[in-house]
């Protein structure tokens, strides 16, 4: 199953490499959030396959309740801002 | 080796797979936001089912089912904020008369 892990991880890192397009050349700004978005989303399910991989899951889990809420807050308060201030990047 | 649990993950991740190549390929914004708010979504879910499956009958799993649900709540909140952002801002959506 280790083995199992480690490529699923290896995988998942390949995998959130792909929007790093869509948050450098988006054509608007909502394009970059949303980049940033699909990113931090990942790094959820990558952050718990690392914490099996070190044998320390209930440290890792902790970290992805805290990041998770951050990802989601840090989306919102974007998304505010930007319906206030406008289109321009 | 489980193979519910290698099931769930395997699914979770070709769900992940689709949801990235939706945000890069997708022509709209709106369009992009769907491939964020719906296969990601599932993606997620299903890989947090699966290694809670993998871990057992601890707390931990019950921690992980927690960060599943809040997960599946929160994404499709936050990719309908920023495509109301987005509406009020008037971006023009993709039509078939705009085309490029």
């Amino acid at each position: 199953m280790n083995g199992f892990l480690t490529g699923v991880t290896i995988f998942i890192t390949i995998i959130m490499l792909i929007p790093f397009y869509r948050l450098v050349a988006g054509p608007t700004i909502f394009d970059r959030m949303l980049g940033a978005g699909v990113i931090g989303s990942k790094t959820l399910v990558l952050l718990t396959l690392v914490g099996f991989l070190y044998g320390r899951a209930d440290m890792f889990i902790d970290i992805v309740i805290a990041y998770s809420l951050l990802n989601f807050i840090g989306v919102i308060a974007a998304a505010k801002l930007l319906e206030r201030k406008g289109l321009e990047p | 080796m489980n193979i519910l649990a290698a099931l769930l993950i395997l699914g979770g991740a070709f769900f992940l797979t689709v949801g990235s190549l939706g945000v890069i390929r997708l022509p709209d914004f709106y369009s992009r936001s769907h491939a964020m708010g719906k296969s990601d979504t599932l993606g997620l879910f299903l890989s947090l089912l699966g290694l809670a499956v993998h871990n057992g009958m601890r707390v931990d799993s019950l921690k992980i089912l927690l960060v599943a649900v809040f997960v599946a709540l929160a994404n499709p909140v936050a990719s309908h904020a920023l495509a109301r952002a987005a509406f009020r801002k008037r971006l023009a959506p993709w039509m078939k008369r705009n085309r490029p």
